[in-house]
């Protein structure tokens, strides 16, 4: 070797030094007013849960900062077949204890997802067949056609077979566990960061993975996770700098955080929509003082309710200008031709005439269920509602409940007891499907889970029809056109009152930056602090 | 004094099997599990199953023997939020509480005795009046608004103590302290006099009217008349004989700040066993509620079963009563 030579090797390490250890390596500390409940990725499907382990876990795809759909540990796939889906793994990537990543871990993975006790099942169908082409290619079998096959594997979070078969981690730990599982504890994926320490409800410690595959956007070595429930403390950690992150701040705090030198607020829309839904499917009302018939069977009644409930003065006196009025029940974002959707014009005097003609004059009452600890100010938009109401002289009793009472009771557990609610809806699959099945669906059949979501049991034939459709076309703009063809239906039937899009408030430090997602999943791997 | 430690004993069994129906009740009022546990869409089989994996499709009464038969043993299963067993999960948090309900003790104790005889011995000093006033915000305050108003007072505005959390610990086997290093010691210092604040006033008022009452007793006149110094009389004498009933009050009421800590803990985000209820109540967590309450319960019976046995050894005119019971 030369000397120039060895002078352009030691050149060569320093750089690559410095390319590995960033300058400056931060601590990020944040602080989430849920807690992580469970390692075990499949145990829980809910959105806190998902993106504490997507610091640590990655699947077959990931989902960018505006919610597309990028390659991750798949590179690339393709459909030879309108039922066969050919997923080309990434090569040379590891796990976090050194195990190399093969489709061996991928049809581990597809089948520990499907297990009883995994609370993910739907990720992946019982009838699709995952098939081992090679080490670095996997096919999904499908029964028929299925366009979003893929859409939520952003969080089917692919695991090691050799970890899990080794920690006695074969099977999901189920939510309702009555044995402590390692997998619950332990995390092992091929992530930006490692765990390195867990307690549940106190404390949890990231580490930088410092052989992740991807290059890293952030410039931590650390990320201190502190679940904090009590708004007013964790507002305060965030103003005297004790914690970096917050999610969520309350609506009260918003402008008190944004006056300080030191933090201020992240605001977007959020994909949730808050709706009401209103008993269509029973032949006399549960609670309210109309009986042998059931008012909202009739759709002038529903009519009327839409055009009273003032979404605007919800926006401006509830929500203090965090919300986004919806026309639709699903979020814009998540739709392309949600454009053409407007909410019908507010007319409390037509929705007078409305309720006359269908034999109300004088109004009626009914009870509302409403949650109170479960969606941004839900309590208080209810009661916002009722005022509403009034005036066309419908007469509501609220019924505002924690979230554990309201949900045993207005569920399908529950046996659907409500006659006009309060609820909020993000499609998992963040796409119309979900909607359109879940939300719109009939309820006529007990054995499909179709409509399960559909509390009041809106049912339209023809908005059925055409979900199904929905399910199998395979081309966008055919797709679409039919989606809006649902979503008219359901507009024109005065299925829902869609109210709004919450919004997302992130208290952020002024010293991070970090892009804010709109499924409100906090990914701590985009996040720079500066000293 | 055998017998009447039984009948105790036998009673404090009652209590304890009444606050376990009473609880066992109130869970069925607390929500559905299952709804905490799956998400909205979950198919209606899948929650079945976890229905059924949790034991709540039996009839009421099957579930209340297992439960109860469970508690006798000491087994209270596996929290529904956490995975993990109820037991190891209590043993966690409880130094946490324990450091916290201990300190807020001392630190009630020291201060409150110490305004208390202030204010007893100089009634009419401004000091006093102040102390006074102090003592009636003490009263009235509800405990989490002044945890706030501590935070921000001394957290985000002066930036001196830590607004939340336990900061750095030490294990010491099993038991974790925070006693020994200085971010634990900085963070114990809020939640403590908000925990202790209560008791501190309680203490205070106690402890001036037990002294001013002494203090009017004929073997204080005694004693100045003899020409005792007054540091003599006040602290030998006067307090000596003031901090009876104050120890018992001090030691009745250790069980209720073990209790209340539930609030403090909450406000400062303590990872105490009150935390732990709190949210074991918001996911509707039945193992740890039900472990909680017991634990919470056989604490107050225990300290109130001692006490009782102790006024008997105390007291010898309690004695003559016990030995032929009304």
């Amino acid at each position: 070797m030369s000397l120039r030579q060895s002078l352009l090797a030691v050149a060569t390490v320093t750089m690559l030094g410095f390319a590995v250890t960033p300058a400056s390596a931060q601590t990020l500390r944040y602080a989430n007013q849920g807690d992580l409940k469970s390692l075990d990725p499949y145990t829980l499907n809910e959105s806190t849960t998902h993106a504490h382990l997507g610091h640590v876990y990655e699947g077959l795809i990931a989902r960018d900062k505006d919610l597309k759909i990028i390659p991750a540990l798949a590179e690339s796939w393709e459909t030879p077949e309108p039922t066969r889906w050919r997923f080309h793994l990434r090569k040379g990537v590891k796990f976090q204890n050194g195990d190399p990543f093969t489709a061996d871990d991928v049809l581990f993975s597809a089948d520990r997802i499907r297990k009883k006790g995994s609370n993910l099942q739907t990720r992946i169908s019982p009838e699709i067949k995952v098939v081992k082409v090679d080490d670095y290619t996997v096919d999904f079998v499908l029964p028929s056609p299925n366009p979003i096959l893929h859409y939520q594997w952003d969080t089917w979070y692919i695991m090691d077979k050799k970890w899990a078969e080794a920690n006695n981690s074969i099977d999901p730990t189920p939510a309702a566990a009555t044995t402590p599982s390692f997998a619950s504890l332990n995390a092992n994926g091929t992530g930006p960061f490692t765990v390195d320490s867990h307690q549940p409800g106190v404390k949890t410690v990231y580490k930088a993975n410092p052989n992740w595959w991807r290059k890293p956007e952030h410039n931590l070595k650390e990320i201190v996770f502190t679940p904090i429930g009590s708004d007013a403390t964790r507002v305060a950690a965030l103003l005297s700098g004790e914690v970096d992150v917050i999610e969520p701040v309350p609506l009260q705090d918003i402008t008190r955080v944004d006056s300080t030198p030191t933090a201020q607020v992240l605001k977007g829309p959020e994909l949730r929509t808050i709706f009401l839904g209103m008993d269509q499917i029973r032949d006399e009302l549960l609670y309210s003082n109309v009986k042998g018939k059931n008012p909202f069977k009739d759709i002038r009644v529903r009519e009327a309710f839409y055009k009273t409930v003032d979404v605007e003065l919800i926006k401006t006196r509830v929500m203090r200008g965090l919300s986004t009025p919806s026309a639709m029940m699903i979020a814009p974002q998540l739709f392309p031709l949600s454009k053409d959707f407007t909410r019908p014009k507010l007319d409390p005097d037509g929705a007078k005439k409305l309720l006359a003609e269908a034999g109300y004059p004088d109004g009626f009452e009914v009870t509302m269920d409403c949650p109170n600890d479960r969606y941004v100010n839900d309590a208080a938009i209810c009661q916002a509602v009722v005022g509403m109401l009034a005036r066309i002289g419908v007469k509501v009793t609220l019924l505002a409940q924690p979230k554990a009472q309201y949900f045993a009771k207005v569920l399908q557990a529950g046996g659907y007891q409500t006659s006009f609610y309060l609820l909020g809806w993000t499609p998992g699959t963040s796409d119309s499907h979900n909607v359109l099945y879940e939300i719109l669906g009939c309820r006529d059949d007990p054995k499909s889970p179709r409509g399960q979501g559909n509390l009041g049991g809106y049912c339209n034939k023809k908005l059925d029809a055409i979900t199904d459709k929905v399910l199998l076309e395979t081309d966008t703009a055919k797709r679409d056109l039919l989606i809006k063809e649902g979503y008219e239906i359901a507009a024109k039937d005065f299925s829902y009152i869609p109210l709004h899009q919450q919004a997302l408030a992130w208290g952020v430090s002024k010293k991070v930056k970090l892009t804010q997602r709109a499924d409100n999943q906090v990914l701590l791997y985009w996040a720079t602090k500066q000293d | 004094m055998l017998a009447f430690t039984l009948r105790r004993a036998i009673q404090a069994i009652g209590v304890m099997i009444a606050v376990g129906v009473i609880s066992f009740s109130m869970f069925r009022f607390a929500g559905d599990p299952v709804n905490q546990i799956v998400s909205l869409d979950t198919p209606p089989a899948e929650r079945e199953a976890v229905r059924k994996s949790l034991g709540l499709d039996d009839p009421v009464p099957v579930q209340f023997a297992r439960y109860f038969g469970n508690a006798v043993q000491f087994k209270f299963g596996v929290s529904y939020q956490f995975r993990q067993p109820v037991s190891s999960l209590l043993a966690e948090r409880m130094p946490a509480t324990l450091e916290l309900a201990i300190c807020a003790t001392i630190f009630a104790m020291v201060f409150g005795i110490l305004m208390g005889v202030y204010s007893a011995l100089k009634r009419d000093t401004v000091l006093a009046k102040i102390f006074q006033a102090v003592s009636l915000i003490g009263i009235s305050l509800p405990t989490f608004l002044i945890g706030i108003l501590l935070i921000y007072l001394f957290s985000v505005t002066l930036g001196w103590l830590p607004s939340f959390g336990r900061g750095d610990v030490v294990r010491l086997g099993w038991w974790t302290t925070g006693l020994l290093t200085l971010s634990g010691l900085k963070a114990l210092i809020l939640p403590s006099i908000t925990l202790g604040l209560f008791q501190l006033t309680l203490i205070m008022r106690l402890v001036r009217a037990e002294m001013l009452e002494v203090l009017r007793t004929d073997y204080i006149r005694f004693a100045r008349a003899r020409g005792l110094t007054t540091r003599a009389i006040h602290f030998g004498h006067a307090l000596k004989n003031t901090l009876v009933p104050v120890i018992t009050v001090a030691g009745l009421q250790f069980g209720s700040v073990i209790a209340f800590a539930i609030i403090t803990e909450t406000v400062f985000q303590w990872p105490g066993m009150g935390l732990l209820f709190v949210q074991a109540v918001q996911n509707v967590d039945i193992p740890i509620m039900a472990a909680y309450l017991l634990m919470v319960s056989l604490i107050f019976v225990t300290i109130n079963l001692v006490v009782d046995i102790l006024y008997t050894v105390v007291d010898p005119r309690l004695r003559s009563t016990i030995r032929r019971p009304a």
